[in-house]
């Protein structure tokens, strides 16, 4: 056994001595990058998303039109080059360019916001509900579940009404249903997780509960919470799209894809451009998110290692 | 022994109250599972208690209570001379630093998205908040070299080692507190038969230097054989035999103990073909339901009608054994 322990130590330092460099390891979010940047698709509409995005962003200070200029010698116009025009203008002679362009960012905020509340609501929520069990676990998700069998529409419409419309509540009403989904996930795969071994040593060795939930839970809830994040995005530009159309969103001036594809359909007899445009970032969007969705869920599943 | 035990536990019982068979309304009496039932020992301090029994036979959850992983039911477990079971949740939390665990299947032990690093200076997290970073991971990498990884694997991550080294993980995790008992739940019963050897003689090196005391759990009565100092056979939640380990082998006094002794393989075919295996015929009981009386005597080739009626504690039947069989 001596013999044995010199060995062993004799082969580690010659190994020591080879290398002496610490092996970065490679983490399991390196191996999912790596499976994710394989998949064409994903990557390609993660590159789509990233152009939109920019463009959103950029693109109404480079354009020489604001979004409520209205130009009236040109009224209805389809694309044009004329006054730069690119993608036509509306009844009112706004440039329907910048208008996709400040509608995708409000669109976009909507999407980005609303799954940021979904994921830390839902997946605190939906942790705590799964590890805690029981009575906890009982209140937590009825209060899910009543939340649920509210009608959102009636939802937003009390709110808009009692409150009057404006941004900051329809973001209140969108992220207080967008965790729901979440957190009833979260807390199945949190009651899964906390009968795994890893968590039973960390109870063994008296790690407390807390940091049981946030160190060893939640870190392994991450793969599920991307993906699903992933489909929330899309699913609130929706709502959000629906409220708008609906005349409970966004207001005149102000404009969202929701607003422009609602007022393009009203016109699009005459001037489709109105419906197509908008409609089709709308779209693209929401293909490419979901694309990148689905590329996540592959590059993060531990089985395709 | 003259040295005063470390670690008591005295008629520790955990019971689970499960569904039966049937529908099932809130008033329809739950029954109980007797995991454990009445289950006594005593380990003082360097010493090593093997505990044996086929599968379901409370090994696991008798492990967890004496933890509180799983709370008993009835009973005391007294360490160091205090009862725990009565100790407020920052008692428990005192002991962790000196009772450790080291788990059967080493890759699920271990967070999938932790470093090794963190993995084994968790303990020091939770225990020593106040060390420096620095002193944490000089530590580890003591830890890391003692139970014979490299130190440029510090960074690495769980699903990037080996079943053993895995397992070499765990036990550095378990020892990087220099607790005073560890528990091992079936260490070696995932691991290929080279690796078993290794670990094992890497755990009684350690043992012998940290004078450790050790519970080890296994199935595998060679393994056992080589580890134990005594050992404890156990049957649907109960004890058996308690015996020092070469009384136990050279002559098992308990029926269940002489069965389980001769279903080991000799490798000597000679041997092995004269030897006389007694094969135990039935199946084991149910837990929610266990016979009256000795809870073994369904499938003791010895059992006697009064067998059925009595059942009788742990006795000392010579100055190494001590059997719960009425006939001996």
């Amino acid at each position: 056994m001596l013999f044995q322990k010199a060995k062993r130590q004799a082969l580690a330092e010659s190994l020591s001595a080879t290398t002496d460099a610490v092996i970065e390891g490679r983490s399991p979010w390196a191996d999912a990058r790596r499976r994710f940047l394989k998949n064409k698709a994903a990557v390609a509409s993660l590159i789509v998303l990233l152009v939109i995005g920019i463009l959103i962003v950029a693109g109404p200070w480079v354009l020489p039109h604001a979004f409520d200029d209205t130009d009236m010698d040109a009224m209805n116009f389809a694309p044009t080059l004329q006054g730069f025009h690119l993608f036509g203008t509306d009844d009112l002679g706004r440039d329907l360019l910048v208008r996709t362009l400040i509608g995708g960012r409000i669109s976009f905020m909507v999407g980005i916001l609303g799954t940021v509340v979904s994921v830390v609501i839902g997946v605190s929520w939906g942790a705590v509900a799964g590890f805690f069990g029981g009575r906890i676990d009982a209140l937590m998700m009825r209060f899910v579940d009543v939340m649920y069998a509210l009608p959102f529409m009636l939802f937003a419409i009390l709110l808009m009404t009692f409150f009057g419309r404006n941004l900051v509540l329809m973001f209140v009403a969108l992220g207080a249903i967008s965790w729901l989904d979440m957190a009833r996930i979260v807390r199945g795969q949190t009651l899964s997780l906390k009968s795994k071994e890893f968590v039973e040593a960390a109870h063994a060795i008296g790690v407390p509960r807390r940091h049981i939930i946030f160190r060893h839970i939640v870190p392994n809830l991450l793969g599920i919470v991307v993906v699903y994040a992933t489909v929330t995005i899309p699913n609130v530009i929706l709502t959000e799209s629906v409220l708008s159309f609906l005349g409970m969103g966004v207001q005149e001036p102000m404009t969202s894809w929701g607003v422009l594809v609602d007022e393009g359909q009203s016109k699009m007899e005459a001037m489709p451009w109105l419906l197509l445009i908008p409609g089709f970032m709308l779209s693209l969007t929401l293909y490419c998110a979901n694309y990148v969705g689905d590329g996540l869920r592959d590059a993060l599943d531990p089985k395709d290692r | 022994m003259s040295e005063q035990a470390i670690l008591s536990v005295r008629n520790i019982k955990v019971h689970f109250q499960v569904d039966g068979h049937g529908p099932q309304w809130p008033w329809t009496p739950k029954k109980v599972l007797k995991a454990v039932d009445g289950v006594s020992f005593d380990l003082y301090p360097g010493e090593t208690l093997g505990i044996v029994g086929e599968s379901g036979c409370g090994k696991s959850t008798l492990s967890r209570g004496i933890l509180n992983l799983i709370p008993a039911t009835e009973g005391e477990i007294v360490w160091m001379g205090k009862d725990l079971r009565k100790g407020s949740e920052s008692d428990w939390h005192k002991v962790r630093s000196d009772i450790q665990m080291i788990f059967q299947d080493p890759l699920a032990s271990l967070n999938p998205r932790m470093t090794i690093a963190q993995i084994i200076a968790e303990p020091l997290k939770t225990h020593r908040p106040g060390m420096s970073a620095a002193e944490v991971k000089d530590r580890v990498r003591k830890m890391m070299r003692r139970v014979g990884l490299t130190e440029q694997q510090i960074n690495r991550y769980p699903h990037e080692f080996s079943g053993g080294q895995c397992q070499r993980i765990g036990i550095a995790r378990a020892l990087i507190l220099e607790p005073k008992l560890v528990i091992c739940d079936e260490p070696v019963s995932a691991l290929d038969v080279s690796i078993q050897a290794q670990i094992i003689n890497l755990l009684k090196e350690l043992q012998r230097e940290m004078n450790l005391a050790l519970i080890f759990i296994a199935h595998d009565l060679a393994v056992v054989k080589h580890i134990s100092d005594r050992i404890l056979v156990m049957y649907l939640g109960r004890e058996m035999e308690l015996a020092q380990k070469k009384a136990l082998y050279d002559k098992p006094s308990h029926p269940y103990t002489r069965a389980l002794l001769s279903a080991i393989p000799i490798p000597d075919p000679e041997l092995e073909r004269n030897k006389v295996i007694q094969i135990l015929t039935g199946d084991l009981p149910s837990p929610i339901d266990p016979p009256s009386g000795c809870v073994f005597r369904t499938r003791c080739p010895l059992a006697e009608p009064r067998c059925a009626q009595e059942s009788i504690a742990l006795h000392r039947v010579d100055d190494d054994t001590q059997s719960s069989c009425l006939l001996v």
